[in-house]
């Protein structure tokens, strides 16, 4: 494995010389020695992605990853092919059954993704600032002529870009393969929820990711800063469900009247859109099942006259704005609380 | 600027209850090596921090080559080279992209900084280890190659917190050597904050003695005894050969070790005479080194020891820490005293 970085690197280095060379002779009609080396924010990005990709975590994940992305293509296409029947609204969305069908031995992709990026998203941010406190590293780095906030940006816009590069290389590749086996194109339509989709599950990431940086601002150890994100993240995808049912079920007599009930289903609802994953999954589900029409229970009203089909991209986008809006904020949020509170810290290491 | 590279006036950081740093006035020139002496807590690394601009002041005033430390530190950032206490080096990276990575966050450009991180390396004495992970380096190393860290950047001041800490003597001697001949051939100036006595005196022009937040002294070695030894800076110790004295006193020589005891009391400055097996220990408020000398061999007597004994800065230190908690149990007593 050190040989092999060792080569990497030395290949580095020469590419690196040989831009250098033919480019310091056009650097110096420049004249000025400031544009020839990168601002140091592209330097601090850089070098954070590199990190990433140099460590194990950031392997074994990318490796289960990759693993899973395959094994429930593999489930999705061994049984497309019965899935197709007559008059199913998603039929002409043949395509995007890859994403979202199977065989019931194996979670959908979707299903995977849901369960996976946020681990991918803590184990990227869990350490970002506590470990560089410990190492000693913050206060050397801070000493140099960069401002503050460089560090937390540049280790988000890293961990961002490289979630954002993987999700899309997931999803084109997933679609290619889709494409040379069944051989049917995707249309534009659909092509654009896969776009859609990717872009949600970058945002669904980088919520997850923002709260473990939260926490590894928060936490002088990393141990507990990657536990506490585990825990909220177990929280919000097992029991919060569980506890807002139970809420529910206790609060809903049996002989409400329907208007009762269905006020209480509303309230039900919008407390479970409290958690990130519910948000995720709505969002998915809308994105790459045409044919829903509605998040909420529907009432006769609404559903009569309508005829059942499919809803073209642009609608479903307009159905889960909300969800996508909420995940924004609540990354935003979570970006906003580490930034004020990294300013404010004391970055002694003692 | 008026030759002074930092200053700071009236500096004050508390946290919570606890004044960490309180009203302190410290001008540093350029080009001295000045330390900054105190025990642990004492609030130097506090007091750095804010030079730095890494920790705001609650009151008072930074600055650093000119520039003010609160609103302009990028500037003062990119002067100050600062090592701090525990430096740490990214551990998957070698010590020699280490360095490049700081090279790059000054904005110099690659080739310059390979060039001056190799002749860095070699000039700290890293240069077969250079390319080794900064995980497997020893302490001293890490303090070697912080040391390159922080040379790599051309600063006009270097700030070292406790540089010596966890090194062996002779790494240490050695450390410190090398930050006295840099600061001498290029003219940098050295800040130095330790708790270490003897170090400090080695190699600094300057000290200030730090204690609770508060610059009790500051000046050079000499100026440091003189205020506090008031009367008596000065302790000559002269040995004269015993044979002789003991010689003279039986057989009614020429000069008894009497009358070279009242020939050295005429000496100009000295004031107190102790003598014991053979050893005059002299008190005096100017350097009388040299009369004393001629005074002995004048008498006639063989003069076999020689010592100017200057006050080293443990003394100083103490007889400074031994007030500062005379005024603290003073202060501690009087609100008991009050109490009915």
């Amino acid at each position: 494995m050190n040989k092999l970085l060792n080569s990497i690197r030395l290949l580095k280095d020469r590419r690196v010389l040989i831009n250098s060379a033919a480019f310091s002779g056009y650097l110096r009609g420049l004249s000025a020695k400031e544009e020839a080396a990168p601002h140091p924010f592209r330097v601090m990005v850089s070098k954070e992605m590199s990190d990433h990709v140099r460590s194990w975590r950031f392997i074994i994940l990318l490796a289960l990853i990759l693993l899973t992305c395959f094994s429930s293509l593999y489930t999705s296409l061994s049984s497309i092919g019965t899935a197709v029947k007559a008059n199913d609204p998603n039929g002409s969305f043949f395509f995007l059954k890859l994403f979202t069908l199977s065989d019931g031995t194996l979670p959908s992709f979707t299903v995977f993704i849901g369960f996976l990026g946020p681990l991918l998203g803590i184990s990227m941010g869990f350490d970002a600032v506590n470990a560089e406190l410990n190492g000693g590293t913050l206060t050397r780095i801070l000493a140099q002529p960069i401002h503050r906030d460089y560090l937390l940006n540049a280790k988000f816009t890293a961990a961002l870009m490289l979630i954002g590069t993987l999700f899309f290389c997931l999803s084109f590749l997933v679609t290619g393969l889709g494409l040379i086996i069944i051989g049917v194109p995707p249309t534009a339509d659909e092509f654009l929820r896969i776009i859609f989709f990717t872009i949600l599950n970058i945002l669904y990431v980088a919520f997850w990711l923002n709260l473990s940086i939260l926490f590894s601002v928060r936490f002088r150890q990393a141990a507990t800063s990657a536990l506490t994100s585990i825990a909220v993240w177990l929280f919000f995808t097992v029991f919060y469900q569980i506890i807002i049912n139970l809420i529910g079920s206790m609060l809903i007599s049996p002989d409400a009247s329907p208007y009762e009930k269905f006020n209480y289903q509303e309230l039900i609802r919008n407390l479970l859109t409290f958690s990130p994953s519910r948000l995720y999954g709505d969002a998915s589900t809308t994105l790459l099942l045409p044919s829903v029409r509605s998040l909420g229970p529907l009432t006769l009203e609404k559903v009569v006259g309508t005829i059942p089909g499919p809803l073209p991209a642009g609608q479903s986008l307009l159905l889960v704005w909300p969800q996508l809006t909420g995940l924004i904020a609540a990354t935003v949020l979570c970006f906003a609380l580490s930034y004020y509170s990294f300013m404010k810290k004391e970055i002694r290491s003692h | 600027m008026n030759g002074n590279i930092i200053e700071l006036s009236g500096l004050t950081k508390t946290y919570g209850t606890l004044t960490a740093v309180d009203h302190l006035n410290l001008r540093i020139k350029k080009g001295e090596v000045f330390g900054l002496l105190g025990p642990n807590g004492a609030g130097k690394s506090t007091t750095i921090m804010m030079m730095l601009g890494l920790t705001e002041p609650d009151s008072g005033s930074v600055e650093v080559c000119g520039f003010d430390a609160v609103t302009n530190q990028i500037e003062v950032k990119r002067k100050v080279g600062y090592l701090p206490d525990e430096v740490g080096f990214y551990e998957n990276r070698s010590g020699f992209e280490n360095l490049l990575y700081t090279a790059q966050l000054n904005r110099i450009p690659l080739i310059t900084a390979r060039e001056r991180a190799r002749q860095l390396l070699k000039q700290v004495g890293l240069e077969k280890e250079g390319h080794k992970n900064a995980g497997t380096y020893s302490r001293g190393m890490r303090q070697r190659l912080g040391l390159a860290d922080v040379l790599i950047k051309n600063p006009e001041v270097i700030i070292l917190d406790e540089p010596t800490l966890g090194i062996d003597p002779r790494g240490v001697r050695e450390f410190l050597l090398l930050i006295v001949q840099l600061s001498r051939r290029e003219g940098i100036t050295v800040l130095l904050s330790s708790h270490h006595l003897h170090q400090v005196q080695q190699i600094c022009d300057r000290v200030g003695i730090f204690v609770a937040g508060k610059l009790l002294a500051e000046g050079d070695m000499a100026t440091l005894s003189e205020k506090l030894f008031t009367g008596e800076p000065f302790v000559i110790e002269a040995g004269v050969n015993m044979v002789q004295i003991q010689a003279g006193e039986s057989g009614n020589g020429i000069i008894s070790g009497s009358r070279l005891q009242e020939a050295l009391q005429q000496v100009a400055g000295v004031s107190s005479i102790q003598f014991t097996n053979g050893i005059f220990r002299l008190g005096s408020s100017v350097d009388a080194t040299a009369a004393i000398a001629r005074t002995v061999v004048e008498s006639g007597f063989d003069l076999i020891y020689l010592q100017k004994k200057e006050y080293g800065l443990d003394d100083i230190y103490n007889r400074y820490f031994e007030r500062s908690e005379e005024h603290e149990q003073i202060a501690q007593q009087h609100p008991v005293a009050e109490r009915p």
